[in-house]
């Protein structure tokens, strides 16, 4: 090989690495630069501090202005995992009243990314939420001592009154499906949403507008300013207050007079649609749901087999009984079938055919207004099956659909559009139904039961309160509902709507005097108040068990203020429970008061007890 | 005196200059950019980075007037002292140095430090630029190659005991020089091999391949030294053709091994390589003394020392490096991903750049750098202010200034007409392309993390002042040689 003294040429190689490595460079730089956005995304969220300043959520007030849900502060114990150095586990465990097992516990839970799925050594992690101020107190003043503890401040809900728990509802930490359906991104984890009642319903208007403060964050965490001088904060916008229908005295009369009980009282304006109260018996205390304990006491109430998480006002489906009778009878006149003055025979019963429907000892034969007052069965058991064979209709099932087409006006058979979340929609038969259950051979005595709010017919105590609102209102009703405002402005246009029924106002006041006339002198004699002229069916339906108690009234006659409907699970007839119930509540609500007699009479309703044996319900 | 100094000005490159003076200006601002905190705007306060660093740069400016002034002959003449001088000062350092952060390199004189390892860069340039001027020297005595890697260690090794890794590497640069002035290519491509080995058996050394657990890694690797010794046999042995068929034959053994491994009965693969390595070490030892060639056995040796290398290394990886710095060879490699430790620069300098997008942020908008996201942003890191401020457009125009630059000290240097001028200026092309190459890839993740400055743009005195002294001698030199045709010009007029 031959040696070359003159390496000149080697430049080009040189020179030739200079250039290959500075087009590396600009390559490598369009890759990161240009063809990939992560970076930028990487590096907004390495520097922006988006800080949520959270709106105080609205409060809530009854119809009388009173206040039931209100805010207040609470406190959560944060850390930040990166930053904690030489914790003291023993000195935090003392300062925060814990167990070091309850501390090891929870750290383990918290660094667990399956069970916390936004666990990052980076952020803010909750280690102990919703403390009271005075749990936080002795914590605050040892804080220094923990570096990456932090307490943040947030708000709770507080109830005023301990009642009326179904309506009001709660709010807890959204859920992973809540989270799913979260399509405006509104909520973050460890936010708070409305889990239940008019939490829930009204959640967009009670939780405001999360406000937000764009900060600048250096590499350590520590904020370095507001970034464009806060050109681009948002203010939060404080979430409205509502104004509900309820009358929380009366409320609470309810609760009171349902303790001990299984059932459900329903009372409703009838001229506005909004609901005055709206008891579920059992029933809890909503502060339960608040706090630290929150977790513990829903679980331990969901183990209840008496169901107290259970809005039995909406979502308990009962036979309505006899309280159905009105409604038979509305329709019998509207159709045609019956006039006012139409009379049945009763010797004890609905005989006819080999089938029979007792009844109870009355004159005979009768007319619809003493057929109201003295829940006669028979003369509804008449009428069904009269219209069932009727001519003009050709067939059972025609003439069964017409039926029905009378019930879903009055608000049966599907959910009345209650705002609460949760309302079931009874069940009304139609001709399909029995077509499928009997394999289409039937006729109006297979059926019978439904005329006397019996067998397959299901209703909600809610639609058995409505349907004494639309008696009350002679002919319609409006959608109940148990908001009155939503600050700075009104209810949803559905909740101010008049629903018709299929029924003429003339035909209501027949059915109205049969109600004036139970009260004072059929089987709703319990239910005259003095100086009130109050309207009234009881109910007594018949099931497995002992027979349920049922009211439905309305008062005063002619001016009805107050619509109600009483359920009491296995109280026997209507007159025992249903009537000095619905009783006593008409008259708080009218007066604003009890008189002394009335006091007494509802301290001795309180203390009665209904046993229910331990089976699930 | 005066018609030289008119002279001077007249055959310095101006070219240089101007490139010079736009780099740091440019580097200026991005010290302010990356020095920047919100609510201070104040550049020109001695309190501040970037005030400082106007200082520094207005003493650089007075430095590299100096050195254009002084005669040419006094470097020349010099050089051993400065040198010598220089090798004192470093050892000295490593004695009265304070400890920062670990290192014993800072000078602290009063209000200001220095580093001597900046300043030994243009002594040993000088040092190595004298002795390859000499009128007996050859690169290919045994001793003069010697004494020249010794030149290039001595300073080396004493900045390695300030316990300063990364400024001692970059004398590998002065290994390009040699390479111009006739060292063998053969030294590069082994440097070249040596690297790409140990990349290769680290990164794919838990890669099993195969049943019986075979590492991937010493797979490719031996592979890889089979089909260089065999393309080696073609470069050297005057174009035989032998080493490609053995290259076919040891494909075709190597193919039914690998068959025989996966289908039939499996064992272990390396066998069969290392039968390979053997024999090829036998055939070339053979054909060396077949056919009188020194090379047959070179390669042989060759192979030899590959797979030795690729066995010790494996050792030093394993046994003799940190755990924290295997990690960072293993973040670099992209093996592991520890965002939060090793790899945590790198990615935050990524983030940094790739948030400039084409056109960047603006002057001073950085949101990354500001808020010190990027540890040493304005030092080590300070290229990814260029490239979140200013984007892929202004960051790309940079590199092509230094790429400009470092062409320019080229042609200068194969301009000289002595060994000296040539290469004293290689060496300062060499030492700003090591610079540029390690600085600019450590933040764009493409080289390891070396702390060592980015040329002009950089905070701090000792670099710049360092790098314009290294430069400027490189200018008066060149001057003088345009110094020379001025006179032999006006010679014939006068």
């Amino acid at each position: 090989m031959a040696r070359r003294y003159d390496f000149e040429e080697r430049k080009y190689v040189i020179g030739g690495i200079a250039v290959l490595i500075v087009l590396v460079f600009i390559a490598r730089l369009f890759v990161l630069q240009i063809l990939t956005d992560d970076y930028k995304k990487y590096a907004d969220s390495n520097a922006f501090l988006k800080r949520t300043q959270y709106p105080s959520r609205g409060v809530i007030y009854d119809r009388n202005g009173e206040l039931l849900v209100y805010n207040q502060p609470a406190y959560d114990i944060t850390f930040i995992p990166r930053e904690i150095a030489g914790l003291d586990t023993l000195a935090l465990c003392e300062a925060l009243d814990i167990s070091p097992a309850f501390f090891v516990e929870r750290m383990k839970e918290v660094s667990n990314r399956r069970k916390n799925p936004g666990y990052s050594r980076y952020t803010h992690q909750v280690f102990m939420s919703q403390l009271s101020a005075e749990e936080c107190g002795v914590f605050q003043e040892k804080l220094f001592k923990f570096p990456g503890f932090y307490i943040q401040r947030r708000t709770i809900r507080q109830y005023a009154y301990h009642a009326a728990a179904h309506v009001l509802g709660d709010i807890g930490e959204v859920s992973a499906r809540e989270m799913e359906a979260n399509e405006d991104g509104f909520y973050e984890r460890g936010d708070f949403i409305g889990k239940q009642g008019v939490e829930r319903f009204y959640e967009k208007e009670l939780r405001g507008e999360k406000g937000v403060e764009v900060l600048l964050r250096d590499a350590h965490g520590r904020v370095q300013g507001r970034y464009m001088e806060g050109k681009l904060d948002k203010m939060p916008v404080v979430g409205k207050n509502i104004t509900l229908g309820l009358d929380i005295q009366l409320q609470m009369l309810g609760e009171r007079l349902m303790k001990n009980k299984i059932g459900s009282i329903v009372a409703i304006e009838p001229a506005t649609g909004e609901i005055l109260c709206m008891v579920s018996s059992p029933t809890f205390d909503p502060q339960l749901m608040v706090g630290r304990s929150r977790g513990k006491n829903h679980q331990h109430l969901e183990q209840d087999p008496k169901k107290p998480l259970l809005n039995r006002a909406i979502m308990g489906v009962y036979p309505p009984g006899s309280t159905f009778k009105t409604a038979q009878g509305l329709t019998f006149l509207q159709e045609g079938i019956i006039q006012p003055e139409t009379q049945f025979p009763c010797h004890h019963g609905f005989v006819h055919a080999g089938l029979r429907v007792g009844c109870h000892a009355h004159s005979s034969p009768i007319g619809l207004v003493p057929a109201i007052a003295t829940s006669c069965n028979s003369y509804f058991c008449w009428g069904l099956y009269r219209m069932m064979g009727m001519k003009k209709y050709g067939r059972p099932q025609v003439a069964m659909n017409k039926w029905r087409d009378y019930m879903v006006s009055m608000g049966f058979g599907y959910k009345l559009g209650v705002d609460l979340p949760g309302e079931k929609r009874g069940l009304i038969p139609n001709a399909e139904f029995y077509d499928k259950a009997y394999r289409g051979s039937w006729n109006g005595l297979t059926v019978i039961s439904i005329a006397i709010g019996q067998g397959e017919v299901l209703l909600t105590p809610l639609q058995i309160a409505n349907l004494g609102a639309t008696i009350a209102n002679r002919g319609y009703f409006i959608t109940p509902h148990v908001a009155k405002s939503i600050e700075g402005g009104q209810v949803d246009s559905v909740y101010r709507q008049k629903r018709f029924t299929d029924a003429s106002p003339e035909n209501y006041e027949v059915i109205v005097q049969g109600m004036r006339d139970a009260v004072l002198g059929g089987t709703c004699r319990g239910a005259n108040i003095e100086g009130i002229e109050v309207c009234g069916k009881t109910g007594t339906a018949q099931n497995r068990g002992h027979d349920h108690s049922a009211f439905m009234g309305f008062a005063p006659m002619n001016d009805p203020k107050i619509a109600i409907a009483v359920y009491v699970e296995n109280g026997g007839f209507g007159a025992v429970y249903g009537v000095p119930i619905g009783a006593l509540m008409m008259e708080q609500y009218l007066n604003g008061e009890l008189s002394e007699a009335s006091e007494l009479k509802a301290e001795d309703i309180s203390n009665r007890v209904i046993y229910y044996g331990n089976e699930e319900r | 005196m005066a018609t030289r100094n008119v002279s001077v000005w007249k055959s310095v490159d101006w070219t240089i200059i101007v490139l010079y003076l736009i780099l740091v200006v440019c580097g200026w601002f991005s010290v302010c950019g990356a020095s920047y905190t919100y609510g201070e705007v104040d550049f020109f306060s001695f309190d501040s980075r970037a005030g400082k660093q106007l200082v520094w740069i207005g003493c650089s400016f007075g430095l590299g007037f100096i050195l254009l002034m002084l005669e040419e002959k006094f470097y020349d003449a010099f050089a051993y002292v400065i040198y010598i001088g220089m090798i004192l000062l470093l050892l000295v350092t490593i004695f009265i140095a304070p400890d920062t952060k670990g290192s014993r390199s800072w000078l602290v004189l009063g209000p200001v430090s220095l580093q001597p390892a900046e300043f030994a860069k243009f002594a040993t340039a000088l040092a190595l630029a004298k002795f390859m001027n000499s009128y007996s020297f050859s690169i290919h005595k045994w001793k003069d190659a010697l004494l020249l890697v010794l030149l290039v260690l001595l300073p080396m090794c004493l900045i390695i005991m300030q316990k300063e890794t990364g400024s001692a590497l970059v004398y590998i640069a002065f290994f390009l020089v040699l390479y111009r002035e006739g060292m063998p290519g053969a030294i590069l491509f082994m440097g070249v091999c040596a690297i790409l080995y140990f990349i290769l058996s680290v990164r794919y050394g838990e890669v099993c391949v195969g049943g019986m657990g075979v590492n991937a890694g010493e797979l490719l690797v031996l592979s890889l030294i089979v089909v260089f010794a065999c393309s080696m046999v073609w470069v050297y042995c005057k174009r035989s053709k032998v080493g490609f068929r053995f290259m076919g034959w040891c494909a075709l053994v190597a193919g039914i091994g690998a068959a025989v491994s996966y289908w039939w009965h499996p064992f272990h693969l390396s066998y069969v390589l290392w039968g390979i390595c053997a024999f090829l070490v036998i055939a070339f030892l053979y054909f060396s003394v077949a056919r009188r060639s020194r090379n047959f056995a070179l390669i042989a040796l060759f192979i030899a020392g590959s797979a030795g290398f690729l066995y010790s290394s494996d050792y030093v990886f394993n046994k003799v490096l940190q755990p924290h710095q295997q990690v960072r060879i293993k973040v670099l490699l992209g093996m592991e991903e520890d965002l939060a430790g090793a790899g945590y620069n790198v990615n935050q300098s990524k983030i940094a750049i790739g948030s400039g997008g084409v056109f960047g942020k603006g002057f001073l908008n950085g949101t990354q750098t500001k808020l010190k996201y990027v540890p040493e942003q304005d030092t080590d890191f300070i290229f990814c202010t260029v490239g979140e401020e200013q984007g892929f457009v202004g960051a790309s125009a940079v590199l092509l200034l230094y790429l400009a630059f470092i062409l320019r000290l080229v042609v200068l240097s194969e301009r000289q007409y002595d060994t000296f001028g040539r290469v004293y200026g290689y060496s300062v092309a060499s030492i700003f392309l090591f610079h540029l190459f390690i600085n600019v890839g450590m933040v764009l993740g493409l080289t390891p993390v070396i702390g060592i400055p980015l040329p002009f743009f950089s905070y701090g005195g000792s670099s710049l002042w360092g790098f314009t002294i290294l430069l400027f001698i490189f200018l008066r030199i060149d001057a003088s040689r345009g110094e020379q045709i001025q006179r032999s010009k006006r010679m014939p007029m006068s």
